[in-house]
Parts: C-alpha cells; sequence; structure tokens
C-alpha cells in the first residue's frame, strides 16, 4: 500500500507560562492508504495535537509532512484550509453538530464549500444519512437525537465531502457500551467498503480492537516495534 | 441552504434576546425617520428664486412700519410686494383650536403667491371683494368641518378690539388646496384692511414684506440695496431669500437639527452599545462552533461574513421596521394636527439615510466580535493544543 500522509521529522512544542512543553521531537511517522489506527496513550501524551497537525489545523515547528507526496505544512492559511475541506473529515468526541441545524444541514454544511448545485448536495447528504442508517432522521434538530444518533450525523457530516482520511478523536468516549460498538462498526464498513483511511485517537481499549492496528504513543514517543509491524 | 441561511439561523437562535434587540434598534429608527422627516417637511416649502423677504433685523416677531412696504415695492429690481402680519389667531380653544393666521394684501398676496393659490376665481373675487372674507388651506376646514359660506368667530391672543373683545368675525369663502410642498398649508389668510381697522395698537405696521424680483440674478443686490436703503433708521431690515427665511421660521419650532442630533445620537449611542456587547457575547458563546467551522474547511474570511451578516441583517431589519412604522406613522400624525402640521411624509432621502446608517451600525456592532472570530486559531477554538 502507498503512503496517504508522511510527518517526516516532526517537532512540535508549546510554550505554557515560562515552561516550553515540548511534544514531538523528530517525530517520523506515516500512515497508508486504507489504513485504519488507533491510537491510545495517556493524557498529555500528544495524541491529540498528532491529530491537529495530521489534519491542517496545527503546524508542526519543525519538519515536514506530506499528503499523497506533497507537503502540506508550508501551505498558506487559505491553501491550508481548503486542503481540508477536499481531503479531511473530522469526527469529535462530542459530535460538536450546529444545534441550528438539523440532522441534514449539518451534513450539508462542508458541502456549502464546494461548486455543488443545491439538488446535488441534497442528494449526496441523502447518502451520507444513509450509510449511517439516519435517513429518517434528516429534520430533527441535535437535540432531538441520542447520542449515538448525533455521532452518525458527525460520521455523515466527515463523509459527505468524500475525503481520503478521516480523523476521529475520542469519537465513542461519550457513548455507551452498545452505542460504541454500533459507532466503531460504522467506522470499520467506511474503512473496509468506501476505503477511508481511518486514524482514531482512543483511551478506550475495545475500541481500539475495531481498528486494523494500534499505536501507543507516551511522551511524544511511539512504540518502534508498533510502527515497524 | 446557503450563507444566508446561517445567518439567519445564528440570529435567530435565541428568539427572546433577538426580539428585544430588534426591539430597540425599531424605536431608534422609528424616532430617527420620524424627526428627520419632520424636519425635512418644515424646512422644504417649495420655494421661489425669485421670492424673497425683508423683516426686520432684529428678528422675526418685530414688526416694520407699512412705509417699508411701499419703498420696497418701488425699488429697482422688485417686480411685486405684498406683507403679512401675524394674527395670533384660534379657533375656541387657545391650545387646540390654534391656526396660523395671516393678515394680508389679498390683491398683492395672490400675485407674489400666485402658484399656491389656485382657488376658483368666483373665491378668490369673493376673498377681493368682502373685508371680512377669509381663505382657509384644505385641511384646515376639514379638520373643523368648516364649509364655504360660513361665518366663523377667531380670536386673537396678541390683538384686540376697541371694545376690548378678541374675537373678530369671518366669513369663509375659499378654500386653498395644499399639496406637498406647499406655503400655504395649514394658512388661514385675512384682510390685512379689516384688521389693521380693528386692532387698538400696532397699527400700520406690517410682520415681513416678501416680494418678487425681477430676476434671480438681481437677488444679492436687491436685497443689500433694501436693507442698505434702511440702515441706521428705527426699523432696520434684513433681506434673505425664501428659503432661508422658511429655515428661520420653523427655528421658531426650536433647533430641529440639534434635537435631532442630541436624541437620535444618545438613542444610536445606547443601542451601539447593547447590539455591539450582545453580538460579542452572542459570537463568543458560539466560540467550538467557530472552530468546527474553520475545521471543516469555513476560511477566516468567510466566517468573518457569516459574522457581520448576523449583525448586519440584525441592523437592516430593526431600521426597516422602524423606517415602515415611521411611514405609516408620520401621515397619521400630521392628519391629526388638523392642517397646523404640513403634509409629512417619508422622504426617499430618510430612507436612504437610514439605510446608511443601518450599513454603519451593523458594521460598527459586528466588527469586533467578526474580527475575533476571523483571528480565532481552531486549536484555541477548542481549548486545547
Amino acid at each position: 500500500m502507498t503512503d496517504l500522509i508522511r510527518l517526516v521529522d516532526v517537532e512540535k512544542s508549546y510554550v505554557r507560562g515560562k515552561e516550553r512543553i515540548v511534544i514531538f521531537d523528530k517525530l517520523n511517522l506515516h500512515f497508508e492508504q486504507g489504513d485504519f489506527v488507533a491510537i491510545m496513550g495517556p493524557s498529555g501524551s500528544g495524541k491529540t495535537t498528532l491529530l491537529n497537525l495530521l489534519g491542517g489545523t496545527d503546524r508542526p515547528d519543525k519538519g515536514a509532512i506530506e499528503f499523497e507526496g506533497q507537503r502540506i505544512d508550508n501551505l498558506g492559511d487559505g491553501k491550508l484550509t481548503a486542503w481540508r475541506s477536499a481531503n479531511v473529515g473530522f469526527i469529535f468526541q462530542f459530535y460538536n453538530l450546529m444545534p441550528i441545524l438539523n440532522a441534514a444541514q449539518n451534513v450539508e454544511l462542508p458541502l456549502l464549500l464546494t461548486r455543488l448545485s443545491p439538488a446535488k448536495r441534497r442528494e449526496n447528504v441523502a447518502t451520507a444519512l444513509k450509510i449511517v442508517g439516519l435517513e429518517d432522521r434528516a429534520r430533527h434538530r441535535p437535540r432531538e437525537l441520542s447520542g449515538g444518533q448525533q455521532q452518525r450525523v458527525a460520521i455523515a457530516r466527515a463523509i459527505v465531502s468524500d475525503p481520503k482520511l478521516l480523523l476521529c478523536d475520542e469519537p465513542t468516549g461519550d457513548l455507551d457500551r452498545a452505542t460504541a460498538d454500533e459507532i466503531l462498526s460504522t467506522l470499520q464498513v467506511l474503512n473496509r467498503e468506501l476505503g477511508k483511511t481511518i486514524v482514531m485517537v482512543t483511551h478506550d481499549a475495545e475500541a481500539a480492537k475495531f481498528a486494523s492496528r494500534v499505536l501507543h504513543l507516551d511522551k511524544g514517543h511511539f512504540d518502534e516495534r508498533e510502527l515497524a509491524a | 441552504m446557503n450563507d444566508l441561511t446561517l445567518v439567519r439561523k445564528n440570529l435567530f437562535r435565541k428568539p427572546m434576546r433577538t426580539t428585544l434587540l430588534l426591539i430597540s434598534i425599531f424605536v431608534a429608527f422609528l424616532v430617527f425617520a420620524v424627526m428627520l422627516s419632520f424636519n425635512h417637511s418644515i424646512s422644504n416649502f417649495a420655494t421661489l428664486p425669485t421670492r424673497m423677504v425683508t423683516l426686520s433685523k432684529i428678528n422675526f416677531t418685530e414688526s416694520l412700519p407699512i412705509a417699508h412696504y411701499d419703498r420696497i415695492s418701488r425699488m429697482e429690481g422688485v417686480a411685486v410686494a405684498t406683507h403679512l402680519n401675524w394674527f395670533g389667531g384660534y379657533y375656541q380653544d387657545p391650545v387646540k383650536g390654534f391656526l396660523p393666521v395671516f393678515a394680508v394684501d389679498p390683491q398683492s398676496y395672490f400675485k407674489v403667491y400666485a402658484e399656491d393659490l389656485q382657488i376658483p376665481a368666483v373665491e378668490r373675487d369673493a376673498f377681493f371683494k368682502d373685508r371680512t372674507a377669509m381663505l382657509v388651506a384644505e385641511p384646515v376646514a376639514k379638520r373643523f368641518g368648516w364649509h364655504v359660506g360660513q361665518r366663523i368667530p377667531l380670536n386673537s391672543n396678541i390683538f384686540s378690539q376697541a371694545d376690548g373683545g378678541h374675537t373678530w368675525a369671518f366669513t369663509l369663502v375659499g378654500v386653498i388646496p395644499t399639496p406637498p410642498g406647499s406655503s400655504q398649508t395649514g394658512s388661514v389668510l385675512i384682510h390685512y384692511d379689516y384688521f389693521n381697522d380693528t386692532i387698538t395698537f400696532g397699527r400700520d405696521r406690517v410682520g415681513w414684506v416678501p416680494f418678487l424680483t425681477t430676476s434671480a440674478g438681481l437677488n444679492d443686490r436687491v436685497a443689500q440695496a433694501i436693507d442698505a436703503r434702511f440702515a441706521n433708521s428705527a426699523d432696520e431690515t434684513s433681506t434673505q431669500d425664501e428659503a432661508t427665511f422658511n429655515k428661520g421660521f420653523a427655528a421658531q419650532l426650536g433647533d430641529i437639527a440639534l434635537v435631532i442630533t442630541l436624541v437620535v445620537g444618545s438613542a444610536f449611542a445606547a443601542i451601539l452599545l447593547i447590539v455591539g456587547t450582545t453580538m460579542a457575547l452572542a459570537v463568543r458563546e458560539r466560540t467550538r462552533e467557530v472552530g468546527v467551522m474553520k475545521t471543516l474547511g469555513f476560511s477566516s474570511g468567510r466566517v468573518l461574513r457569516l459574522v457581520l451578516g448576523e449583525s448586519l441583517l440584525l441592523a437592516f431589519l430593526g431600521a426597516a421596521l422602524g423606517v415602515g412604522a415611521a411611514a405609516i406613522f408620520l401621515p397619521v400624525m400630521a392628519q391629526a394636527s388638523g392642517g397646523q402640521m404640513p403634509p409629512i411624509n417619508l422622504p426617499p432621502s430618510v430612507a436612504a439615510w437610514s439605510a446608511a446608517v443601518a450599513l454603519a451600525l451593523g458594521l460598527v456592532t459586528g466588527a469586533a466580535p467578526a474580527i475575533a472570530a476571523y483571528r480565532m486559531r481552531i486549536v484555541d477554538a477548542f481549548g486545547r493544543r
């Protein structure tokens, strides 16, 4: 398989007060097309920072991030935003749906950035909602949906523009076991049947079992044996 | 769905808050449009470029000897002159029945104000012939239900007759139509001769002398000549064009422009703070949502436009409601005055000014939250790094 995204000698640190906190120091990592990777690690290990770097919502201090062989870390803000909307879908722990919009409108949101006609947008929204099994909840607002249903709407929103990479930040962290398993099964389907590359950050070992491989991150370092596997 | 849907839904996510904001903006624009329209109507009577007015140099309420009128009439460059006196009239009740009654010289008055006195010849001739005849503007006749031929007692709160009475009886002989801008709006015309013969003081004096010049190009020269003619006399004059005179007359009601500036300025300053603070709070409440939109690929510029769109939509909605209400309220207000006030309608210039103020209000109140949203980094919006 070919690399979809690749981090080369990435360094990232933050200044908090007078203290400089190094998150990554010469991090080298790559994810192949069609991967479903679970990243586990304690709080503060750098999981979310890694997702931010992979998704282009944050930039490395040094090093390079390549997507399909092209550097994205040195793109201007506008180009990076355009790249993100075309190539990355995000799934958050707390769904982050717009409370003022119904399910279909939430899913349609990323399509407002495209040149698709309203009819084509509606068609794509219907398809995405069908994939996550919520076609009968299209007109419901988030507050009228259960946690699991809200997360499925968020998944539909993440896949509606057909991105290659899905970044999931604790996607089942706010759900009960049964609902969490349903969501993870949906992600598995997206990976296996639609070929989506998924990078999922989780604390939950049960959730990690749905991934095709698991990487453990601790203080900015991955287990070398897992990386080599 | 489009960006306007997002703007609209965001604006009305808290209907009570938005309604209260809309009410405050509505009230401000209602006051703004009413006051501006009122000012416009009292300062925009139709004027003739050749029509000028001579009055006392001291002020508008000081009278001049009637000899001034004779001399002005004969001056070079003056085509025709007339004169008016303020009667201080009212009908039955000094407050509710107040009327702008003018004692005029009928023949010359009809020459100087010919364009605004388009009444049937029979009514005009009846006015010329009868010393106790009276002409009234149409809204005045409607207000009191007067009809031609009726004998009407009018009182003066300034002048008295030899018997000590303050009441004069007049015969209504005609009604003057007053389209918008007419100089005769609200007027009641009576004979100067009758007035002058029956008053106990102030005889042979006139309030002011309107006249037509032979050419507008001569106005300045004629004005200077008239004022020079009476300089250093007991009754010095000030001659001005009709528009300036009308503004001075309107100023008797108070400095409308200053009142508008103070009232409307205070209202908008308060609204600026209220709406600005509320908009900033509203956007701050949605920090995470702004972060999500940016994560999904909405550019900072687009987020800025969405937030500005909200404040602009709010300002324009409030302005439209306020100006719309003013458009309905103004004619009702003018009608209720029974002709004391000129016909007041919302002029296009006031609508344009309201739109400009709404635009400024929307931009100013939305600027700070929009810039904050523009600058917001995704990692900060989610409160983690």
